[in-house]
């Protein structure tokens, strides 16, 4: 499985395939048989209430955490796990629901790391910084210059991004994850603690990039108005469960989704 | 209006990324480097060679060695003066044994050994981080001091434990050895800082700084967007020790000449200062690295000299009078500036933009 692999599979077809995915800490189990698969091009969400395990789902999915059953179909082929290096490479990217950005680096450097893995100059020439590497530098700048043009990211470009407020942070590290030119985007509640206006960038943002770099995006979201209106399909987890999936339309009238997450507005 | 930026356009990505972008520190550096390569040399006498240039230059370049371990990478550690007697006493054992090789090529095949030497002892970081490393380093510090107390095969079986250093040349001047002039000894000493430090800041600006500085911020992050933590961390040890290996080397061979591994290596003489410069210089910080060892070579002479051809104390009282003095500035200094001198630094520039204008 490889990048390659990946951007050969036509858009619409199954990318990420998982099946039977249970995960235990010591007792407590996060997922619990849990299989789905995320189509090529589509938004696909994850919801469910607080502590149903998407987050784990993600961290499975990119390999920071080891599912203690089943396999993961990545790209057509069958693994037991993921590993987070391996998953960079093949061109997953991911942001985190708590911020994890590299608070001590200016924006500018921050979205500079999501390049890191296309950066091949070996230490002797960057220590000498000669012409390959000072070119290197200028192509990779370029890149993510036009991620800070589309995030609108300009005027903080020298900023320290421990000192940014938090709609901003979001949006660099989305920058950040969006510097690695992934395959896949798995977007952990981007739009948490956002006001309207915010989350309205958010998600124009995140369709753009899946109407024009044909990304595909895993989205985790509470927002239910964001959730149904940009995802393509959803699947709903609750104690690590899956309860329901499918269209949006269809999650919103699945009975066993409204009695554990969505509740009923009028009785 | 000093120092203002206003008119400097960049039109390519490479002059923007420059590590002296703006034409008042081009021109600042220059002059600095002018002074440095060219008048300096002319008028340095022994007392400026012994007591303050090569000291500096020596503990710079052991402070950018941490200062890229600790302030980049953000793995403390408290094992410098332990690597700085590896690079001693590697270039004493192949100064021994090869006596026609040249000395730069001595001192920085010493600063290889030592850099294998710091991969080695990196290897616990991977596992443990914080206080518990800087625990872990402190080990290494005790054991390298002891190994080289320990096992005569390092100081050649001689009696007394020390070693000194024998005279080698560049282009047919000593550097080494008692009978270096002092131009010489500071020029070897330059040179290979000089080289050194803009390595160490073509280093951090590339792809290398970028996956140390990731590490140290957010390890999850950066191991999520495909940076291997063991493959950095160990990469930091190795480049932080080269450092400080050859500063070690250097502290041997050009300053000291004879050393006693338990008295010139001791925790309290090398590791604690170094650790102290690159804090009060500022962590993470190039400037930072030089400040701060300037500040810690010079003040114990700025003291004394306070103290006793001012004041009028005797030697011994003014000695004890510095240790506390040191101490208490260290903290003042902690409390009123936790970011260091190279921070002092960037806020005067930001005024100088402004000066005038007080706003």
């Amino acid at each position: 499985m490889s990048l390659e692999d990946l951007k050969k599979i036509p858009y619409g077809k199954t990318a990420i395939e998982l099946k039977n995915i249970s995960l235990a800490f010591g007792g407590v189990k996060a997922l619990t048989d849990v299989s789905f698969e995320v189509k090529k091009g589509e938004v696909f969400a994850i919801i469910g209430p607080n502590g149903a395990g998407k987050s784990s789902m993600l961290n499975v999915i990119n390999g920071f955490y080891k599912p203690t059953s089943g396999t993961i179909n990545f790209a057509g082929t069958d693994r037991g796990e993921m590993e987070p290096e391996l998953a960079a490479k093949s061109g997953i990217a991911r942001t985190f629901q708590n911020i994890a950005l590299f608070k001590g680096m200016s924006t500018l450097d921050n979205l500079m790391t999501g390049r890191l893995l296309k950066q091949k100059q070996n230490f002797l020439m960057q220590a000498l910084y000669l012409g390959p590497v000072a070119k290197e530098e200028e192509e990779h700048r370029e890149k993510v210059e036009r991620v800070i043009d589309f995030l609108d990211l300009q005027s903080i470009r020298r900023t320290p991004v421990g000192s940014l407020p938090y709609g901003l942070q979001k949006r660099v590290e989305l920058g950040r994850a969006l510097a690695m030119e992934p395959e896949i985007l798995l977007l952990d509640e981007p739009m948490a603690g956002m006001n309207v206006e915010e989350k309205q960038d958010m998600s124009r943002f995140v369709l753009t990039v899946n109407n024009e770099l044909k990304t595909t995006i895993v989205l985790i979201e509470h927002d239910m108005g964001v959730v149904m209106d940009i995802s393509d399909r959803i699947v709903v987890l609750d104690y690590g469960k899956k309860i329901g999936s499918g269209l949006p339309k269809e999650i919103r009238n699945n009975k066993a989704v409204i009695d554990a997450y969505l509740g009923v507005s009028d009785d | 209006m000093i120092y203002k930026e206003t008119g400097q356009y960049k039109s390519s990505y490479k002059s923007d990324h420059a590590i002296f972008p703006l034409l008042q520190d081009k021109i600042a550096f220059s002059t600095l480097m002018f002074i440095a390569f060219l008048i300096v040399p002319l008028v340095i006498n022994s007392y400026w060679e012994k007591a303050i240039l090569v000291p500096f230059l020596i503990f710079s370049l052991a402070a950018i060695g941490l200062n890229i371990l600790t302030g980049y990478c953000g793995q403390v550690s408290l094992g410098t003066g332990g690597f700085m007697a590896v690079g001693a006493f590697s270039t004493y054992k192949i100064m021994t044994s090869f006596p026609d090789m040249n000395i730069m090529i001595i001192i920085l095949i010493s600063g290889l050994i030592t850099a294998a030497v710091g991969i080695l002892f990196g290897l616990p970081s991977l596992r443990i981080k914080g206080f518990y490393l800087a625990v872990a380093t402190l080990a290494s510090q005790f054991f390298l001091v002891w190994l080289f107390n320990k096992v005569p095969w390092f100081y050649n079986y001689s009696d007394t434990g020390q070693i000194t250093v024998s005279e080698r040349t560049m282009f047919n001047i000593p550097v080494t050895g008692a009978d270096a002039p002092p131009y010489a000894t500071y020029l070897f000493c330059l040179v290979l800082v000089v080289t050194l430090s803009f390595a160490a800041k073509n280093l951090i600006r590339s792809k290398m700084g970028r996956s140390w500085m990731a590490i140290r911020d957010m390890d999850i992050a950066a191991e999520i967007i495909g940076v291997p933590p063991l493959k950095t961390k160990l990469s930091a040890f190795a480049i932080s020790s080269f450092y400080i290996g050859v500063a070690g080397a250097l502290y041997f061979a050009v300053f000291l000449g004879a050393i006693e591994v338990t008295e010139s290596f001791d925790i309290m003489t090398i590791s604690f200062p170094v650790l102290f410069m690159i804090i009060i210089g500022g962590l993470g910080s190039m400037l930072g690295s030089f400040l701060g060892a300037a500040f810690i070579v010079t003040l114990p002479i700025g003291l004394k000299f306070l103290m006793v051809d001012m004041v009028g104390l005797s030697a011994v009282t003014a000695k004890h009078f510095e240790i506390t003095i040191w101490g208490l500035l260290m903290i003042v200094f902690l409390i009123v500036e936790p970011h260091g001198l190279a921070r002092l630094w960037s806020i005067a520039k930001e005024k100088l933009r402004r000066w005038p204008f007080p706003y």
